[in-house]
C-alpha cells in the first residue's frame, strides 16, 4: 500500500521471521535486507545481475536481490545466508570450509545460496547441473575448482546421510 | 550514478482490467514493470528514462502456458524458468527452451519474462530468434480491444515496435503440429552463462528429397532489430542442397544483415560468425 510519501509497507518472512519492510517500491531488496534488517551477509558485487553475490532465495527461487524491487517481496518467504545454518553449519557451508571454497568471501554467501537452491531442485545433481547451477555466481579468487569440489562434496555427504 | 528513487513510481494493479483502464486513461504515462531484470539494471545505473511503472509481476492474466490442439499460448509474464520446465515446449519448441536456458543464469531466468524480453526490444535478445522461426504471433491488448499480429514485423527499427501507448503484450502463440522440421539454436557469447550474445542464431527447415522445402532463419545481434533473414530464406526455399547453394546463401546473408562494432564484438566478426552459423545449419540439413 503506497502511503503519502510514496513508500510501501511490505509484509514478508525473512529467514522464517515475519517482518514488515518499509521503503520505496523500487528500492532494491538487497539494500533493504542490508540497511533495514542489518542482514549484511548478502553482498553487493556488480549491482547489475551479473555476479550473483547478492543471491537470496525468494519463495524457493534463486534471485539476484539487487534486481528485485521491494514491492515484489510482498507476501514472500526470503532466505538469506543468515538463515542457512541451524544448530550447526549446513553441510554446504561445512564443505566450503573443508575444501577451500572460500577465499576473500564476497561471493561465498551467494555461492552457498546458489548451491543450496541447486540441491533443492536437483538432490543428486550431475556435474553439468552443478556447473549450470553456479554459473550465475562469479568468483575472482578460487578459480572455481575448489567451489565446485565443495558442492560436489556436500552432495556426496547428503547422499550418504539420506 | 544511481537514480534518485523518489522521482520514480512503481504501482501495483489488481487485475488486467484495472491495468488496461489505467493505460487507457493516461496513455504514455505508464510503462510496465515485470521481473525487473532489465529495468532495475538501468535504474541502478541512473539510466532509466521513464519514471512511472505499473507492476505486472504475478498478474494472473499474464501468466501461464496453455496447450490447445493447434497451438501453445504463453502469458507474457511467464518466466524463462517456467518456459524451460514446460514439457510441451521442451518437446515441440526446443529452440525456445534452449534460448530460455541460455539467458543469463538461474537467478535471471527466475525473474526475466518472455514478454519483457520482447518489449525491451534489444537486438541482442535471446528468445526472439526462436519465436521468429516458430512463426509466433503476439496478442496486443488495450481497453479498446484485442489484436493478434505476427511477431515477425513487430519491430520496425531499433527499439521501435508496433505497440501503442495504451497497449500491452498479453500472450504469445506458437502454432503446433509442425512435424519433420530440423532445427538449430546457437548463441555465441563470451561465456556460456551470463553473456549477452555476440551473435545468436535460430534456424528451422523442412527437407524433402534433398531439397529445402521450407525454412526459417533468424539472427540476433546482427542488425538494429532481431532479424528474420527473409531474403536468404527465399534463396534457399525449394532448392537442392549443394555447396554452391551454401555459398550463395552465405553471400546473401552478408548483404541482408547489418552488424556493428560495439563493446561486445566487431561487425567483421559478427558477419563471419553469422555466415558460419548458417553454413553449419545447411550442413546439418544435408546430413542423412
Amino acid at each position: 500500500m503506497p502511503d503519502s510519501v510514496g513508500k510501501v509497507r511490505v509484509h514478508c518472512r525473512v529467514n522464517g521471521r515475519a517482518v514488515i519492510l518499509e521503503g520505496h517500491p523500487m528500492a532494491r531488496l538487497l539494500d533493504v535486507l542490508r540497511d533495514e534488517l542489518r542482514l549484511t551477509g548478502t553482498k553487493e558485487g556488480c549491482g547489475e545481475g551479473e555476479c550473483g553475490a547478492c543471491s537470496v532465495e525468494m519463495d524457493g527461487a534463486l534471485v539476484n536481490s539487487c534486481l528485485v524491487p521491494l514491492m515484489h517481496a510482498e507476501g514472500s518467504e526470503i532466505l538469506t545466508i543468515e538463515g542457512v545454518a541451524r544448530e550447526r553449519l549446513h553441510p554446504i557451508q561445512q564443505a566450503f570450509l573443508e575444501h577451500g571454497g572460500t577465499q576473500c568471501g564476497i561471493c561465498t554467501p551467494g555461492m552457498i545460496l546458489a548451491a543450496l537452491n541447486l540441491l533443492s531442485r536437483h538432490p543428486k545433481p550431475t556435474e553439468t547441473e552443478i556447473r549450470e547451477g553456479l554459473a550465475g555466481n562469479l568468483c575472482r579468487c578460487t578459480g572455481y575448482t575448489k567451489i565446485f569440489e565443495s558442492v560436489l562434496q556436500a552432495c556426496r555427504e547428503s547422499e550418504r546421510g539420506s | 550514478m544511481r537514480a534518485y528513487l523518489p522521482a520514480y513510481h512503481l504501482e501495483a494493479v489488481r487485475d488486467l482490467n484495472e491495468l488496461l483502464a489505467r493505460l487507457n486513461r493516461e496513455p504514455g504515462r505508464w510503462k510496465l514493470f515485470a521481473g525487473g531484470t532489465d529495468l532495475m539494471v538501468l535504474l541502478e545505473a541512473g539510466k532509466l528514462p521513464h519514471r512511472n511503472f505499473l507492476s505486472v509481476w504475478k498478474l494472473a492474466e499474464l501468466r501461464g502456458i496453455e496447450v490447445a490442439s493447434d497451438s501453445v499460448t504463453i502469458g507474457a509474464a511467464t518466466t524463462y524458468t517456467e518456459l524451460r520446465n514446460n514439457d510441451t515446449l521442451a518437446r515441440e519448441f526446443p529452440l525456445l527452451c534452449q534460448a530460455a536456458s541460455e539467458t543469463g543464469a538461474i537467478a535471471t531466468q527466475n525473474r526475466g519474462t518472455i514478454g519483457g524480453n520482447i518489449a525491451n526490444a534489444s537486438p541482442a535478445a535471446d528468445s526472439p530468434p526462436a519465436l521468429l522461426v516458430y512463426d509466433a504471433e503476439i496478442e496486443l491488448v488495450s481497453a479498446r480491444g484485442t489484436r493478434w499480429r505476427p511477431f515477425h514485423g513487430f519491430y520496425s527499427a531499433y527499439k521501435q515496435m508496433d505497440l501503442r501507448a495504451d497497449e500491452l503484450i498479453r500472450r504469445i502463440r506458437l502454432p503446433r503440429g509442425q512435424k519433420n522440421w530440423r532445427f538449430h539454436y546457437r548463441k555465441v557469447g563470451t561465456r556460456r552463462a551470463q553473456a549477452i550474445s555476440k551473435v545468436c542464431f535460430a534456424g528451422r527447415a523442412r527437407v524433402e528429397n534433398g531439397r529445402i522445402a521450407d525454412v526459417r532463419l533468424a539472427f540476433g545481434s546482427v542488425a538494429p532489430i532481431v532479424l528474420r533473414a527473409i531474403q536468404t530464406e527465399r534463396l534457399l526455399r525449394g532448392e537442392k542442397i549443394s555447396p554452391a547453394l551454401g555459398r550463395a546463401a552465405s553471400d546473401q546473408l552478408a548483404r541482408e544483415i547489418a552488424p556493428i562494432d560495439d563493446m561486445r564484438s566487431t561487425a567483421h566478426y559478427r558477419r563471419r560468425v553469422a555466415q558460419n552459423l548458417l553454413a553449419g545449419f545447411i550442413d546439418l540439413l544435408s546430413s542423412h
